[in-house]
């Protein structure tokens, strides 16, 4: 897979590809494997995405310390914001949806991670339906975000353990931001804006969830994510673009992530985790769990 | 070489693609080391997998690996109690590790019948991970491929052999890497291939002189 979206992007200007093509087409070859299978396999991920979704909604998940759940559920029936009837606030619940599902340990596709899963399938899935967008443009869309996942994985990092939530949910945001922008009919270049544009929002973002469970703010993170990736995608279809070229950007990410205070990466020991309020709660949950099992 | 399929996805149990996920992989392959479920494990957890762990399943992700559950098999949630109920002892524990291990690393003795091994490895995010060190050997073993490792004497036409042996068995080699520490001293082979190698092949690789140990670690991604 590439290392850089500025080479793939060229790559697929040169050859009159869209990305998610030329991320099919050389995922195919590294894999020695057939597009048709790989296509196969990313229907199968968005199947559990929806599946994921439909799930959350349903607003009777909570998680295993009890910190988190019901309120995807809300964004359906609650009383309507000025984002009432739109898609945004339609996507809103569906990254809340995947992400109640996961901190219950039930079934979602890790993309890039687990604790960054709700971002890419509320954007896909909520302006596919938004738009009626048929399923095989939302599987070529993933495969879009893969490769853009790819060159962060090759480059950054995709883990809050190494570089903060930034990893997480703000390379979540960036393949959401670009898969989306190349399904709503983006050239290539668009595409690397896009990410770039998202990507910029999240850097810094720390990785500080309470008593390290992916649960708060992990859970509202998603949601915030999916939210900065919608900003990007506009920005980017209406011509918008960001002078810092976009690997640039996700170098940038990798920087901060290696410069980060190791109390912001994971470990519980900074940010909304050490407030007073954070450690009283995941003191008190913890010790929930504990008697439980 | 990262793959698009380990970026979407696993499809797994949550709640985290490192800790849950890319535990349970770990768990997987140190299953390998003695064949079947281990009777005994000893895993002890490194850096945030033993400050986060607990919250995340951690401990549930590796008993159902070694259990021979994979990363999306619901089971995972109640590892803890299948382990129980099957009579099987293993037992956690927190450890620092050197100051250059990955943040999630975890060292994992296990041990079935006469046969025991140790591995040590590290999840590295978005569920994939590495395993570095076998029985004090150092490796790196992603389980992105089924491997076989092994350690040999430094003796001419080793690989050649060893080749004989995969291509008999119609298996095709990925990729080979050989390292020695010195002319003459120990050979280490990390070899992937396409087709999961049967025990056969594993034992006739055993059974040459010159070779000290060898293992088969299953695939556990994609």
């Amino acid at each position: 897979m590439y290392r850089s979206l500025a080479d793939a992007i060229a790559d697929a200007e040169a050859r009159g590809l869209t990305l998610s093509r030329l991320a099919l087409e050389t995922e195919a070859k590294d894999q020695g494997r057939p597009v048709e299978e790989i296509r196969d396999a990313l229907r199968r991920a968005l199947h559990v995405m929806n599946g994921a979704v439909a799930r959350g909604l349903v607003g009777d998940l909570f998680s295993s310390s009890g910190l988190v759940g019901g309120d995807a559920a809300k964004l359906r029936t609650g009383p309507p914001g000025p984002l009432a009837g739109t898609a945004f606030r339609d996507v809103l619940a569906r990254a809340l949806a995947v992400q109640e599902v996961n901190a219950a340990m039930g079934v979602i596709v890790a993309a890039p991670t687990a604790g960054g899963a709700g971002v890419l399938p509320a954007v896909l899935t909520g302006l596919a339906a938004a738009q009626g967008i048929d399923e095989e443009r939302v599987v070529d869309a993933l495969a879009c975000a893969g490769l853009i996942g790819a060159v962060v994985a090759e480059r950054a990092s995709l883990s809050g353990a190494e570089g903060g939530c930034q990893a997480e949910t703000g390379a979540a945001a960036g393949m959401a931001a670009g898969a989306a922008t190349e399904m709503l009919g983006g050239t290539p270049a668009q595409v690397g804006h896009a990410t770039a544009l998202a990507q910029q929002g999240t850097l810094g973002l720390v990785c500080d969830p309470l008593g390290g469970l992916v649960e708060l703010p992990c859970v509202f993170r998603n949601a915030t994510g999916a939210a900065i990736a919608l900003a990007a995608i506009e920005m980017a279809l209406a011509g918008v673009t960001f002078a810092i070229p976009v690997d640039e950007v996700i170098d940038t990410m990798g920087e901060i992530g290696r410069n980060m205070d190791v109390r912001y990466r994971e470990t519980a020991g900074g940010g909304l985790a050490a407030t007073p309020t954070g450690r009283r709660l995941a003191k008190e949950r913890l010790y929930d769990i504990k008697r439980r099992s | 070489m990262v793959s698009l399929l380990d970026i979407i996805g696993p499809v797994m149990v949550g709640p985290s693609s490192s800790h849950t996920a890319g535990a349970c992989r770990l768990g997987l392959l140190a299953r390998c080391l003695v064949g079947d479920t281990p009777d005994r494990a000893l895993v002890e957890l490194h850096g945030s997998f033993a400050r986060t762990g607990e919250g995340h399943g951690t401990d549930k992700a590796i008993a159902g690996g070694l259990m021979g559950f994979r990363p999306d098999d619901e089971r995972l949630r109640t590892a803890l109690d299948i382990m129980e109920a099957e009579g099987l002892e293993y037992r956690f524990e927190k450890t620092t590790l050197d100051d250059d291990a990955h943040p999630n690393t975890v060292r994992l003795t296990v041990e079935r019948g006469n046969r025991k091994s140790v591995m040590v490895g590290s999840s590295l995010g978005a569920g994939r991970v590495v395993v570095t060190e076998i029985d004090g050997y150092p490796v790196s073993v992603t389980g992105n491929l089924h491997t076989i490792v092994l350690v040999a004497e430094d003796v001419k036409g080793s690989v050649a052999r060893i080749a004989t042996i995969l291509s008999d068995a119609e298996l095709n080699i990925a990729t080979l890497k050989l390292s020695r520490k010195e002319r003459g001293g120990d050979a280490f082979m990390v070899i992937e291939v396409d087709e999961r190698p049967t025990e056969d092949v594993r034992d006739a690789i055993r059974g040459l002189p010159w070779v000290k140990w060898a293992f088969r670690l299953d695939k556990v991604s994609g």
